[in-house]
């Protein structure tokens, strides 16, 4: 529990005196952490001029580190600034939906403010304050890529409050890729050039290739690939990665997961089922266990060197570039490899393009919004404003554990990066692979829709007997498409087109 | 015909209705619903979430899981943990430092150990493959083979709960009368006639409730199967308790999560109620 104005004493009154007397002198706030106070709607010096005294805020995030632990650091200074009493209670991942959803069916007004996964706004949505025109108006807002917008946007309305922007992308150690010799006994031993791997089965190849040896002369062994892969540890967002490109075709539209008009699941057809077969295959190049990886394992084993390639979030690139990583600038980024054939459901035949199609995964990430039952909702925007404001923004960018990733366009500025000691390829491939993504056409959201946890907890299930050997990918993604259709029936169709119409819109481009 | 001694039993019975009848009541009542993440009030659907209990296949597949994890793990414990109770109840050195060494596991918090035995399972960072491939073993599959991952589930539960039994069968051991084998050791009976004629069939009392105990609480395992495996690779480790988990919490369908525990609540008491039975029978020589 943080309240008083703390900061209100002789030094301080001192200090507000001498700025009072000369307003161009910008007051320093560095004793908060930040470098200094960035201009804003929202910066801590327009915070600060507010006077939040005797009244108070519940919050509800994730358990610390992960966003977790800028809630609080970001809680505090709200609380330090404004006067607020501002409570934040940490629930781990697995409980935090239950925590949330309970009280909103019940009418409790537990909370004021939410962060939570972003992928829940099928089921949180008709809880959820919008987000008032001046805050939409608001500095920090006006930057948000058009992603992240869409994300946060429900039915043309803005319910959930931008502050962390995540996806999928590939992640390689240039120390092999671009060793002359590695290249030439590459091309000797498999006819092939060494390239960052276009696509699934380029990616599979360059694996297995490098798996089990010790590439980088260190006396350990080394590994071809480090995936999330362990069952109810967001292993269903690498299957999706992995499952976009064959299973997303350019030029049809009307939906990835199912058929918008229909609402029959797409999940089981040769698209998805190619991508689980080459996940399937894939288990030969990951380290001894890595098939029970978590997310917490990938980021370790390809942050730590113990692998060639990877692809999950920003955490393990971040992690690999830390000042005291081994690492350091041998790591660069690059699109989620892509396929030759795309399986076309129109005509129900695989098309082949020369150029790999891509289809970059816009993975759920972290959100928060203002209950609509809340009676402090003009604080908790303010809040929510002041926890995302410019120069939070870009203090949680550079600390990995946060798990703040970029949603700004000014996130995407090369010099920033380089300004935390990347060189300039591991700096210009995050940077270009992340705004590619934002460019392209062919985007693939999280089935954002009511019952998401039971379509992806079913998806995850299924997925895991295939990568077992239970069943064969074909048998597992029929068994996952059969859940589907019994979860549709249960919540009804209806109700689900009109939720999956906002993804389908997003993927479409014409949100 | 009610008299004012019988008020003093209402507090009793208050309490007994708000800690068990009226949760297990709301149970029942809420396994009739359709409560679920988009549908939060007690309707009524017959028992339809009872006629999807009996088609879940996966429901099924995790009890016969459970029950063989269960028959398992409490035999060794029942086992590791008598041969322990015995080697502390005969004086030997350092036994009461060895009392309080055997109880630490059981004293930890599971999740806890959960996650050091997922490090120690580990299998390119732990330290068990790290041992073993000094001997020229592995790298053994300990949590991403599926039957690496059931002995790995196995192994802790083991190591967590040998004692519980250890100390309920010392306590047996500490109270059993001496005249059984003052007359033993006169007939000239041997260690280990004695143990078998003497110490085991004397024991048994307490062995049938040591295991029922043990056979409900390794019935409920949740945590371990939820830190270590998450129930695979793929459904290999899958118990009912974490399965249920996965359809009340993560899914969020109550009312039918609530039928598979009251099913699920019924299946444990009449097959505990068996096995108790048949231990009497086999181990007192008679049912009552």
């Amino acid at each position: 529990m943080i309240k008083i104005k703390k900061f209100i004493g002789p030094a301080s009154a001192l200090a507000l005196a001498v700025a009072a007397a000369s307003p161009a002198m910008a007051k320093d706030y560095s004793q908060f952490g930040i470098e200094k106070d960035l201009p804003g709607t929202c910066s801590y010096e327009a915070i600060d001029a507010k006077d939040y005294s005797g009244r108070s805020l519940n919050v509800i995030t994730h358990a610390i580190p992960v966003i977790g632990e800028p809630t609080a650091l970001h809680a505090e200074q709200f609380a330090e600034l404004t006067g607020a009493e501002v409570n934040v209670v940490h629930v781990p991942f697995g409980d935090l939906f239950q925590r949330i959803m309970i009280p909103f069916q019940s009418e409790q007004n537990a909370y004021d403010v939410l962060f939570y996964a972003s992928l829940w706004i099928g089921d949180f949505n008709r809880f959820l304050e919008p987000v008032p025109q001046k805050y939409l108006d608001s500095t920090g807002m006006a930057d948000v890529t058009d992603s992240f917008t869409g994300v946060a946007t429900w039915n043309g309305q803005m319910i959930q409050y931008p502050m962390d922007g995540d996806r999928h992308y590939l992640k390689y150690r240039t120390d092999i890729f671009d060793n002359a010799d590695v290249q030439a006994k590459f091309l000797a031993d498999t006819g092939s050039e060494l390239v960052v791997p276009e696509t699934w089965e380029d990616y599979n190849k360059v694996a297995a290739y490098f798996n089990d040896s010790d590439w980088d002369g260190d006396g350990e062994l080394n590994y071809g690939s480090a995936e999330v892969a362990k069952r109810d540890d967001l292993m269903f967002s690498a299957f999706i990665s992995r499952a976009a490109p064959y299973a997303k075709h350019p030029n049809v539209k009307g939906g990835f997961f199912f058929d918008l008009e229909t609402m029959e699941p797409l999940i089981n057809s040769p698209g998805f089922v190619r991508g689980l077969k080459l996940f399937v295959d894939a288990q030969k190049s990951f380290p001894p266990g890595g098939n029970n990886f978590g997310l917490g394992d990938e980021i370790f084993s390809f942050g730590g060197g113990q692998t060639l390639m990877s692809y999950s979030w920003d955490d393990a690139y971040v992690q690999a570039n830390g000042a005291d990583s081994r690492i350091r600038n041998m790591v660069a980024a690059a699109p989620l490899p892509g396929a030759g054939e795309v399986w076309n459901r129109d005509t129900g035949k695989w098309d082949t393009f020369a150029t790999p199609n891509r289809a970059p995964y816009m993975t759920w990430g972290w959100s928060s919004a203002v209950s609509s039952m809340s009676e402090e909702q003009d604080m908790a925007f303010d809040f929510l404003c002041f926890f995302s404001n410019e120069a939070n923004a870009q203090h949680d960018l550079q600390i990995g554990r946060f798990g703040v990733n970029p949603y700004r366009d000014e996130h995407l500025d090369v010099d920033f990066w380089k300004g935390l000691g990347w060189e300039d390829k591991t700096a210009n491939s995050y940077v270009s692979t992340l705004s590619n993504m934002e460019k392209s056409q062919n985007r693939v959201f999280d089935l954002r829709v009511p019952g998401v946890s039971q379509f992806m907890s079913s998806m995850a299930n299924g997925v895991a007997e295939a990568m077992s050997g239970q069943k064969s990918a074909q048998e597992a993604l029929d068994g996952v498409a059969k859940e589907w259709a019994e979860i549709t029936d249960r919540i009804g169709k209806d109700r689900l087109r009109e939720a999956y119409a906002n993804v389908v819109k997003l993927e479409d481009n014409e949100g | 015909m009610l008299s004012s001694k019988h008020f003093f039993l209402l507090p009793a019975l208050l309490t007994l209705v708000a800690i068990i009848l009226f949760p297990l009541l709301f149970t029942v009542r809420v396994s009739f619903s359709s409560w679920d993440v988009f549908q939060s009030g007690l309707d009524f659907i017959g028992g339809s979430n009872y006629v999807r209990v009996f088609e879940d296949q996966r429901f099924w597949q995790s009890l016969q899981r459970l029950s063989l994890l269960s028959i398992i793990s409490v035999s060794l414990q029942y086992t590791l943990g008598f041969a322990l109770a015995l080697a502390v109840w005969k004086q030997v050195r350092g036994g009461r430092l060895m009392r309080v060494l055997f109880l630490i596991p059981m004293m930890t918090t599971p999740v806890v150990m959960s996650v050091i035995w997922r490090t120690v399972f580990h299998e390119s960072l732990g330290p068990v493959n790290d041992i073993l491939s000094a001997f020229g073993v592995g790298p053994v599959p300990w949590l991403s083979s599926a039957t690496g991952a059931f002995i790995s589930v196995l192994i802790v539960e083991v190591w967590q709960w040998t004692p519980f039994m250890f100390l309920l069968l010392l306590a047996g051991l500490v109270s059993l009368p001496k005249e059984p084998y003052l007359a033993a050791a006169i007939d000239g009976a041997g260690t280990w006639r004695t143990f078998w004629q003497v110490t085991f069939p004397l024991m048994a009392p307490i062995t049938i409730g040591a295991l029922i105990i043990r056979l409900i609480e390794a019935s409920k395992i949740m945590d371990t199967v939820y830190v270590l495996t998450s129930g695979g690779p793929g459904t290999a480790t899958e118990t009912s308790s974490y399965y249920i988990y996965i359809r009340g919490l993560r899914d969020f369908q109550i009312g039918y999560s609530a039928a598979l525990s009251l099913v699920y609540l019924v299946i444990m008491i009449i097959s505990l109620t068996i096995i108790a039975k048949l231990l009497l029978r086999m181990l007192v020589g008679k049912d009552e």
